[in-house]
C-alpha cells in the first residue's frame, strides 16, 4: 500500500501477556527462581512478549492485534506508540 | 474413502497420519500452497511444528492458502481431524473454540495415555462407544486446553467435549482433563494426543484407527 505524502512511520510497541486469570507457569517459574538468588519481595510474575514495529497507520493497530499478534482468548495485548 | 493429510512446512506427523488413513481407505499428502483439496472426502492436519511455531503455536499455518479451501470445507460439514499441532491451527483458524498454552510443568512430554470418550456423536469417533477408553500417546510442549467457563458449559451443553484424559492422566494441565474438542456440528475433532501413533500393535495400541474408522465409516459428503 503506498504511504501518503510526509506521513511518518511509526514505531509501534505492542505488549502481549498472558491473559489475568490463567495459569502462567512460566511467570511462577521465575517467580520462584529469584529468592532462590537473593532477590526477595517479587510478587505476580509474568512472562509476555514484546513486538516492536514500524507502521504507517497505527491506527490499524488493534485489528492486526486481534487477528494475529495475539490471542485474544488467552492473551491480553496493550499498543505503545510515541505521543503525536 | 479419500483422505486428505496437508503437509506444512514444519509438519511432521503427515506420513504416520498418512499411513493410518490408509488402512481404512486411500490418503494422499496435500500441499499447503494448494488451494483446492482435490475432491477428497476427509482432511487431517498432522501433527508438527507448522511454521517453527513462530509468534503462537498454530497461529501462521492458517493462513496457509490451503487453509481457506479447509474452512469452506469443514463449514459446509466436511470431517476435519487436527492432531496435535493441527488441534492447535484448527483453534486458531477458529474452527474449534479455546485454545492451547504450554504444558504446566513447561516441558514436552512423551507418553502413552488412556483416553476416555465422553461423546461418540462427533464424524471421528462414532465407531466407538461412550465412556470407551482408548489408549493412544501424547508428545507435546503446548497442550494444555483452555476455554473460558461459558464456552466449556457451551460446549459441553452440546456435546462438543469428545475425549478426556482418564482420571489421574491428564498430562499437561488441561481444564476438565479434555483432551479433543469438536465444533458445533461434530464433524471437526482437534485432539492433542496422537491417534496415528497408535494403529498397529508393534507400537502398543491400535485404539488409534477407531478415530478414522469412524471417518471412512461415513458417507463421503465431499462431491
Amino acid at each position: 500500500m503506498a504511504r501518503e505524502v510526509g506521513r511518518a512511520v511509526v514505531r509501534a510497541r505492542v505488549l502481549i501477556r498472558p491473559k489475568a486469570g490463567i495459569l502462567d507457569p512460566q511467570g511462577q517459574t521465575v517467580e520462584r527462581a529469584l529468592p532462590a538468588l537473593g532477590f526477595e519481595g517479587v510478587r505476580n510474575v509474568h512472562v509476555g512478549r514484546l513486538i516492536e514495529l514500524d507502521v504507517d497507520d497505527p491506527a490499524r493497530l488493534p485489528e492486526m492485534c486481534e487477528a494475529l499478534l495475539a490471542n485474544p482468548l488467552i492473551e491480553d495485548y496493550s499498543i505503545e506508540t510515541p505521543d503525536p | 474413502m479419500r483422505f486428505g493429510v496437508i503437509r506444512f512446512p514444519g509438519s511432521c506427523d503427515e506420513r504416520d497420519a498418512q499411513l493410518a488413513a490408509s488402512r481404512v481407505g486411500d490418503a494422499e499428502i496435500l500441499w499447503h500452497q494448494d488451494r483446492e483439496l482435490g475432491g477428497v472426502d476427509a482432511i487431517i492436519v498432522p501433527g508438527g511444528f507448522s511454521y517453527g511455531d513462530h509468534l503462537r503455536v498454530g497461529a501462521i499455518a492458517r493462513f496457509s492458502p490451503i487453509m481457506t479451501a479447509v474452512d469452506t470445507f469443514a463449514r459446509s460439514g466436511g470431517p476435519v481431524l487436527g492432531i496435535c499441532n493441527g488441534f492447535q491451527v484448527l483453534c486458531e483458524a477458529g474452527l474449534l473454540p479455546g485454545a492451547l498454552l504450554p504444558n504446566v510443568s513447561l516441558r514436552f512430554l512423551c507418553r502413552q495415555v488412556e483416553l476416555d470418550v465422553v461423546s461418540a456423536a462427533s464424524a471421528w469417533t462414532r465407531a466407538c462407544l461412550p465412556g470407551e477408553r482408548l489408549s493412544v500417546p501424547v508428545k507435546h510442549t503446548t497442550g494444555r486446553y483452555y476455554a473460558p467457563e461459558p464456552v466449556l458449559e457451551e460446549m459441553a451443553e452440546h456435546g462438543q467435549i469428545v475425549l478426556r484424559y482418564a482420571p489421574g492422566q491428564n498430562p499437561n494441565g488441561s481444564v476438565g482433563d479434555i483432551a479433543g474438542v469438536s465444533n458445533a456440528g461434530g464433524n471437526v475433532l482437534g485432539l492433542m494426543p496422537h491417534p496415528e501413533h497408535a494403529v498397529d500393535p508393534l507400537t502398543g495400541s491400535t485404539d488409534g484407527l477407531k478415530l478414522f474408522a469412524s471417518a471412512a465409516a461415513q458417507t463421503p459428503v465431499a462431491a
